[in-house]
């Protein structure tokens, strides 16, 4: 292969084989009505490499994964899987990779043993019944029947479906969405232990602190676009700044005027300023030197901050510099 | 593990029959309703005895008269006690010997009260000496499969397949559609033909044993007559069976709510259940719709089960009805299969 270009397959962490493409989408347009879910979308994935599409809801990632798995056939573009692509060899495809879709809820009358069984019977080769279920952690749980589960052991039994073909390429949709925080670490180790074990894994996530965590690459999307890719250090990086500084000030009409953006950005070591609902947000190399700065150049502007916080640049402030929303508005 | 246990084919029809089984309710409808139905329907159609009429008379000697009559009870009491008797429905008639003869008390707007004076009558002026100018003799007829309980079993046989397989399908199929399996069934190489032939093949293990249930209920408790052959019984169970469940498919294709798929069943059903004969003979409605009638899959279905049951006919003497079925079951499986949502 290779003809995949060189930026997108640049090596990343360290981790990736650099063996060759698993997943490539070219030109990926997808249109609901009047609504373009996927707006030319070209991607390359690398081979062992877990790659994360992130973006608010609606941005397009689920129509764009589920093009990828043979479930949506996308109205223009290129997507080639394992060197295969779904009008030739959609059975071959099938039987190579693993899905785990948004919102599947599996028959509560069936035993976890029995329904990870049936979803091995689907596939010429894989994993035992017994080893998939104590890979995904539900030996306690593997005579229990569905209905009793609880929400994490529901989406680990649909981890447990998605990997009892051993698939080279597993799609999850929103693996942790609904769990509570103590679920969602423990799929994450679960992901981890499958990205070590050098499986390719293509997830969405809405959430910036899943995708930091997982992924090697990460691809920003926003109405159906990629707006940003690369390595959570390379995106943070691009900020400008490894911090940011919020701060408020409780302002009058004339304290307005007096705020002036420039003398903030003229401090030496801020990257950028922009305001978010009377939060002013800056984005910092070194703190140490810096906050005192902006202490004087506010006070010199005669204000005074009614909140002042700081923490480590995060996707989620690449999205807002990116795009100007929160992730988490929409 | 063998390979017919690792079969997707096996595994799929034995998800399907574990389901059904570990629904309580579906048990209910699939095995113990028809029984109800059958229980209630035999007791409330039960062929009685004829009815023995209870009548009083003045004298000892009228009393032994109409006691002579298999049709009658007589007890002898006074005038007034007999007409208190009359007046609050104990006796139907009350005979009193007069001067010039007998007399007959009764209410002549009852029926029964009419029989009684025919049979008082008759058994009085045969005691006095009256014989027949015309020799009659009576046949009786209590022979079974002329009964309505004989009628009714296949008739309910046929609206529980019906049941059975389009509920067992459709319910089935919209649930796991609503529910997104079956989008998650089709992102795996699962054979699509496979999921829709397991529900056919659990139909059929479910079939055995439902059909099994009822019948043996109807012929140990009503003795009910299989004059046909049983094994083209059983083949035309699995024909109906199978046209219900193509039926069953065809409604569940496309609906993605169960509300929608619930009226769409009771749409179809309920036409057939009042018009294939269920209770009471489809012949009875005007020959203009006739043709309608005739072509419902129930009907043909009933009619060929009735005529195997009681008439003990061979599939040979049903061919209508067997084409009717078999068109059933393959124009709306081809069309299911080709606009079948699988998402």
């Amino acid at each position: 292969m290779g003809t995949a270009d060189p930026e997108l397959s640049a090596p990343v962490n360290g981790r990736s084989q650099g063996r060759g493409v698993a997943l490539s989408l070219a030109s990926l347009r997808k249109v609901f009505g009047d609504v373009v879910a996927v707006d030319g979308i070209d991607l390359a994935v690398e081979e062992g490499e877990c790659f994360g599409l992130l973006g608010p809801n609606g941005a397009g990632k689920t129509t764009t994964i589920e093009i990828c798995e043979g479930l949506t056939s996308p109205d223009a573009g290129k997507v080639s899987l394992l060197g295969l692509s779904w009008e030739s060899s959609a059975n071959e495809l099938r039987q190579r990779i693993g899905v785990q879709l948004q919102e599947t809820q599996f028959p509560e009358k069936l035993t976890v043993t029995e329904l990870v069984r049936l979803f091995r019977s689907f596939y010429r080769h894989g994993m035992s019944v017994e080893e998939t279920i104590e890979m995904a952690q539900l030996e306690e749980k593997q005579h229990s029947r569905v209905g009793t589960l609880s929400g994490g052991q529901k989406q680990r039994l649909a981890m447990a479906c998605a990997l009892v073909g051993n698939p080279e390429l597993l799609f999850l949709d929103e693996p942790t969405t609904g769990l509570d925080p103590q679920a969602r670490r423990h799929l994450w180790e679960l992901v981890d232990r499958l990205r070590d074990a050098g499986r390719t894994i293509i997830l969405t996530t809405h959430y910036m602190d899943e995708a930091e965590r997982l992924c090697d690459r990460v691809a920003i999307m926003d109405h159906g676009r990629i707006i940003a890719l690369g390595t959570p250090q390379q995106l943070i990086a691009s900020l400008g700044g490894d911090h940011i500084v919020e701060f408020a000030v409780t302002m009058g009409e004339t304290e307005k005027e007096n705020l002036n953006p420039e003398l903030l950005t003229a401090i030496p070591g801020i990257q950028s300023h922009r305001v978010d609902a009377g939060l002013h947000q800056l984005s910092v190399d070194e703190l140490h030197t810096t906050v005192p700065r902006i202490f004087s150049a506010l006070a010199g502007m005669g204000l005074e901050p009614s909140e002042f916080r700081t923490h480590s640049a995060t996707l989620e402030d690449v999205f807002v510099g990116l795009t100007g929303r929160n992730l988490r508005d929409e | 593990m063998s390979r017919l246990l690792d079969s997707s084919l096996y595994q799929l029809t034995s998800a399907r029959f574990r389901l059904f089984l570990r629904e309580p309710e579906a048990l209910f409808w699939v095995f113990i309703f028809p029984i109800l139905l059958a229980i209630g329907l035999g007791i409330a159609f039960r062929n009685r005895p004829a009815d023995v009429l209870h009548v009083g008379a003045t004298t000892r000697a009228l009393t032994q008269a109409l006691d002579s009559e298999k049709g009658l009870a007589a007890m002898t009491m006074d005038e007034a006690a007999g007409t208190h008797a009359l007046a609050t429905g104990n006796i139907e008639l009350l005979a009193i010997q007069e001067p010039s003869g007998v007399a007959y008390k009764y209410d002549d707007t009852n029926p029964d009260a009419r029989n009684a004076r025919l049979l008082a009558d008759q058994a009085i002026q045969r005691a006095a000496g009256q014989s027949e100018p015309v020799h009659v003799e009576n046949a009786l007829i209590h022979e079974t499969g002329a009964r309505y309980i004989d009628f009714v079993v296949p008739g309910l046989l046929g609206m529980n397949l019906m049941g059975s397989a389009i509920w067992g399908l459709g319910f089935s199929i919209v649930e796991a559609r609503q529910k997104k399996l079956l989008k998650r069934f089709v992102a795996s190489p699962m054979p699509r033909w496979q999921y829709l032939a397991s529900f056919l093949l659990s139909r059929l293990v479910l079939l055995v044993i439902e059909v099994g249930v009822f019948l043996g209920f109807a012929k140990i408790a009503f003795g009910v007559p299989f004059r046909g052959s049983l094994w083209e019984l059983g083949a035309l169970c699995v024909l109906t069976s199978l046209a219900f469940s193509a039926l069953g498919l065809l409604i569940a294709s496309r609906a993605k709510t169960m509300e929608a798929a619930s009226g769409l069943m009771n749409l179809v059903m309920l036409p057939m259940w009042i018009l294939s004969g269920v209770f009471f003979s489809a012949s009875r409605f005007p020959a203009v719709i006739q043709p309608i009638v005739r072509a419902l899959p129930l009907t043909a279905a009933i009619d060929a089960l009735r005529g195997n049951m009681l008439q003990g006919m061979h599939l040979s003497q049903m061919l209508a009805q067997i084409g009717i079925l078999l068109l059933w079951l393959v124009l709306p499986f081809a069309i299911s299969l080709r606009i079948f949502r699988w998402r």
